[in-house]
């Protein structure tokens, strides 16, 4: 037996192992994606029309002014991409238990780190690709100019925050986990409160005092600031990055929190037979 | 286990010489040990209950008694999934587990799934503890539900490669592996790139036995895998597990409500009621010992034939014995 389980759990084979079960669920994923590709179009055009939209009125108060066009547009861009990892991490509970195949995943012989990151690469490259397809769109509805902007700063910033949003998504991907419709109901509330003190549209100065301490300790808020600070300001790569590393720090720390807590309620869930489905 | 009703309990049919224990040294000499030992597992479950539920479960006379709020708020009762259960199976066979609906079966299957954590009690499979050896546990077992859950827009491709990725199957042996095995229970071939959402219950309750099977699971746990099936389709796949206990050497756990089938694969039943195990013997066993009891020990017996679903009935619902009063 001893041979057995050394060949199982050699560093080695497991590691393998467990990328390659990483890979399966993103390609679960993207066969999902072209699956559902009529409702991938619908979300698509919902993010585009809902982009045009709050730029409109960028235009309308700021009488024409370009910057406030493209301080609201690059708001509905990055909430697009972040709200998105968020939303994959945190639902893909539900949408499993929806699916009927929790159990499945669940009963499978691989980490759940692997199986939350496997996710995420997926989430990432999804949401990197509507997003630039909006901003695409967007640059040709508003006529933008993106001269003078520092895009690679902005995507910099923008890859450091995919490391507070995986943390902030694996609290909430707990909550299906002990319950599965209330659960999934909370993930949504979340996710307003996070638009709401992040200073999406509007600077976090703007928020009632009581609120704007949440706003400061927000990574969305301090994603935004560097992207919108790369963008319109074109401020150098390097002077962003002791932001981005403020946010790969605070990925550090909401990670293994996130983890933790989705550990302890994945037991939680299994003492109280919380994975089924039905029977 | 002593509780536990029944004489035949050592006449188990042993399991053929495999290719695969005589391929694999540890798995011979992991013969030695029983396959599966479940040692006084006791599960509970706690339901949240209506206050109209409530005040007929308690009456009137005791829902006066209490508060407002314990009155009309709902309450959390307590539900025994499962009481101090014990068996073991054997390296290569074949155990039955029948009971009537919400007598625990599932949850067992759960338990033994690592879906569940049991209250008290301890599983080990191959001697691997199901709550401590979580990971080991994984890769020796699989299961088919009798729901196939599936990711329905995917096709039978996309839904098995997916499932042989995460236990560890080579992809570019994926297909060749899915289609023989698909082939044997006479599945539509033709229909493998088609997505789930357009077979019947039939085809992609097939489909979950070929996802279970492509991972050549050491114990296999099948929770009514032909519920749903015609009788043609039921038949090939008890053939094909039959070949599979054959061929791989692998220990079955099975539940089912069809009698027949029990009698026809099982090397030994155990019968579930309301949590308990209440009877485990050969198939044979178990009818001479209800044949006894309806026969009350005289010697001129009137009953003399007895079929596996009368022991069900007999030993759940006591109807059979009823009808046999009468």
């Amino acid at each position: 037996m001893k041979s057995m389980n050394t060949a199982i759990n050699s560093v080695p084979v497991r590691l393998l192992s467990e990328l390659k079960a990483g890979y399966a669920f993103l390609e679960r994923n993207v066969n999902l994606t072209r699956r559902y590709i009529g409702w991938e179009i619908c979300f698509l055009v919902y993010s585009m029309v809902s982009a045009f939209s709050i730029g409109l009125i960028g235009k309308t108060m700021g009488a024409g002014d370009e910057q406030a066009v493209l301080y609201l547009i690059i708001g509905a861009l990055m909430w697009n991409f972040l709200a998105n990892i968020f939303n994959e991490i945190a639902h893909t509970i539900s949408w499993e238990r929806w699916e009927g195949t929790l159990e499945y995943t669940f009963m499978a012989p691989v980490h759940r780190l692997t199986h939350l990151m496997g996710v995420t690469w997926f989430a990432i490259l999804y949401g990197l690709v509507r997003t630039l397809l909006v901003l695409f769109a967007a640059t040709w509805f508003f006529g933008l100019n993106l001269e003078g902007a520092n895009i690679p700063g902005a995507l910099v910033v923008l890859a450091c925050a995919c490391f507070p949003m995986l943390g902030l998504g694996l609290v909430v991907a707990v909550l299906p986990l002990m319950s599965a419709e209330k659960g999934s109901q909370a993930a949504h509330i979340i996710l307003g409160l996070i638009l709401l003190i992040s200073g999406v549209y509007y600077p976090i100065s703007a928020l009632p005092a009581w609120l704007q301490p949440f706003g400061y300790i927000s990574p969305v808020t301090y994603t935004l600031n560097g992207v919108r600070s790369a963008l319109l300001e074109g401020t150098p790569t390097v002077q962003l990055l002791s932001l981005s590393g403020a946010l790969v720090l605070s990925g550090l720390v909401l990670i293994p929190v996130g983890y933790f807590i989705f550990l302890q309620g994945e037991k939680y869930a299994k003492r109280h037979g919380l994975l089924k489905r039905s029977g | 286990m002593s509780a536990l009703r029944g004489r035949g309990g050592t006449a188990v049919v042993e399991a053929p010489t495999c290719r695969r224990s005589e391929q694999n040294p540890i798995i011979a000499r992991e013969r030695k040990m029983h396959a599966i030992e479940v040692s006084g597992i006791s599960k509970e479950f706690f339901k949240w209950e209506s206050a109209n539920k409530k005040k007929d479960v308690n009456g009137e006379a005791d829902g006066a008694r209490k508060s407002w709020f314990a009155r009309k708020l709902p309450h959390r009762t307590k539900v025994t999934a499962l009481e101090d259960v014990s068996f073991h199976v054997k390296p290569g066979e074949i155990f039955g587990l029948l009971g009537p609906n919400g007598s625990g079966k599932s949850t067992l299957i759960r338990i033994l799934s690592t879906l569940l954590i049991p209250d008290a009690g301890e599983v080990r499979i191959l001697g691997r503890d199901v709550v401590k050896d979580i990971y080991e546990v994984q890769r020796l077992i699989n299961r088919v539900s009798v729901d196939a859950a599936f990711f329905k827009k995917l096709s039978a491709h996309e839904n098995l490669i997916y499932a042989a990725r995460l236990y560890g199957v080579p992809s570019n042996k994926v297909q060749a592996l899915a289609k023989e095995i698909l082939g044997k229970i006479a599945f539509d071939l033709d229909r493998y790139l088609d997505p789930l959402e357009d077979f019947s219950r039939g085809m992609q309750q097939k489909v979950a036995i070929a996802r279970a099977l492509l991972t050549s699971p050491i114990v296999l746990l099948l929770d009514e895998p032909t519920t749903g099936l015609d009788p043609k389709s039921k038949r090939e796949v008890q053939a094909f597990l039959l070949d599979v206990r054959k061929e791989n050497d692998a220990t079955i756990i099975l539940t089912t409500h069809d009698m027949d089938e029990a009698d026809r694969l099982c090397d030994r039943i155990g019968i579930i009621d309301k949590g308990k195990i209440i009877a485990l013997d050969t198939s044979e066993g178990l009818k001479s010992m209800v044949l006894d009891d309806l026969n009350g020990g005289a010697k001129d017996k009137k009953i003399t034939d007895i079929t596996l679903e009368d022991v069900f009935l007999h030993l759940t619902g006591g109807i059979l014995k009823n009808e046999e009063a009468e």
